[in-house]
């Protein structure tokens, strides 16, 4: 039986990454962020994981609005670091792990989550950032990665209780998965955030937290926050957060909390990590 | 009226919004490709022609009207590929839509960001003078 090993929620800034590919993270202005991903790293390192379910969006990469799906599931043996408009970045491909991604496109079809699945798709900063700040730059990611992709661009994005539901799904899969796999669920973007219009630059750094508590201790609650109150209390792309539903739903309900780590500012974003396992 | 229109200076990229914006957000989507980005920077006019844009939306692209951009249906990520074809980052992009110079942008995100209190609602930007908001 495959087992859930572990919980990661992680912003993926795409500047964390760019500081990452150019070397900047010991300036001035990246050693404060960087030093709290290290305790990550550590963490990431010791658990070893075999999978990465990297929950994650999609910004206009792999999907234009001529297609939009809610949940897409990642079914390919490798994907390529996505052009976003300025090149792709200089990361190595992420190998996938198509025959436990197939398991969990039928288990979760078939537990009435329905996916769309996808055969070829390039993956953006929404899941190689995540992958630079838990694994920083190796010649090759040490784990394979099953990439779960969430419209969050096109509102409505789907709700957190249906994202926190879909994490409980996931759990079941993996657990009825015939290998020994050991996988870390990983719930990306967020945390507070605007980039768009007279509002950007929002930051809440005390919704952040409040939703962190929420989320650790009493998922069922965090998941009924409403859309509205990410947007206006958090900013337009903190929406994101409902993808850190999905990592939370794939734990039990009371859990333990490794590590959290908060930062602003990394570009125009509260910055937040937070590891999490069975209690 | 939806309930976040009540949120001031935010676009929120609904259905209206979408299709409002399609063909633009469809050239803008198209610049993920280097060939395009190259056809672009050779003649922004005649690969706009490519697109069936609405006046308003080529005059947008044509002039970096940044913040008009997302009023004539742009998707902020779409909007994005556009300035990265320039060169900006996304904090200057950012900066531009406010209307702040991307040195102020930058300190008040050193110092902690735009703060929560007195921009929840369009009605506290109106009561403090501010500009109004988007969305709507």
């Amino acid at each position: 039986m495959a087992r859930v090993v572990g919980g990661v929620a992680c912003s993926h800034v795409p500047a964390v990454g760019v500081a990452v590919d150019k070397g900047l993270t010991g300036e001035p202005y990246w050693a404060p962020y960087f030093a709290k991903v290290e305790p990550a790293r550590e963490w990431m390192a010791a658990v070893d994981p075999d999978v990465c379910i990297v929950v994650y969006n999609d910004h206009a990469s792999a999907f234009s609005l001529e297609v939009i799906p809610t949940f897409a599931l990642g079914l390919a043996a490798e994907f390529a670091p996505a052009d976003e408009g300025y090149g792709p970045r200089p990361v190595p491909p992420v190998e996938g792990h198509p025959e436990l991604a197939w398991h969990l496109a039928e288990s979760l079809v078939l537990d009435e989550f329905d996916l769309t699945l996808v055969n070829e798709m390039d993956v953006d900063h929404g899941l190689t950032v995540p992958l630079s700040v838990l694994f920083g730059q190796p010649p090759t990611w040490p784990c394979r990665v099953v990439p779960l992709c969430v419209n969050v661009i096109q509102y409505p994005p789907p709700t957190g209780h249906r994202c926190y539901r879909l994490g409980q799904a996931i759990r079941r899969a993996v657990e009825s998965y015939a290998g020994d796999e050991r996988v870390v669920v990983c719930g990306t973007g967020g945390m507070s955030h605007q980039l768009q219009a007279q509002r950007a630059g929002l930051i809440n750094v005390a919704f952040d937290h409040g939703f962190m508590d929420l989320l650790v201790a009493d998922p069922e609650a965090a998941a009924r926050i409403p859309h509205l109150e990410y947007l206006r209390e958090a900013g337009s792309e903190s929406i994101e957060l409902v993808m850190w539903l999905v990592m939370r739903g794939a734990l039990d309900a009371t859990v333990r909390e490794h590590y959290r780590a908060t930062h602003v500012p990394t570009s125009n974003t509260h910055n937040g990590i937070l590891i999490l396992t069975d209690a | 009226m939806r309930d976040y229109d009540d949120i001031p200076g935010t676009y929120v990229f609904d259905g209206r919004r979408s299709r409002q914006g399609y063909p633009l957000n469809q050239f803008l989507m198209s610049l993920n490709r280097a060939e395009n980005r190259e056809a672009f920077r050779d003649d922004e006019a005649a690969y706009l022609d490519r697109f069936p844009l609405l006046p308003e939306q080529r005059e947008a692209v044509l002039q970096r009207q940044w913040l008009r951009l997302l009023d004539v249906g742009g998707n902020l990520y779409y909007t994005y590929k556009l300035a990265a074809c320039d060169g900006m980052s996304f904090q200057e992009l950012a900066a531009e839509q406010t209307g702040m110079t991307p040195e102020a942008y930058a300190e008040m995100m050193l110092s902690g960001g735009r703060p929560i209190d007195g921009n929840r609602s369009r009605s506290e930007w109106q009561t403090s003078g501010s500009a109004d908001g988007g969305g709507g």
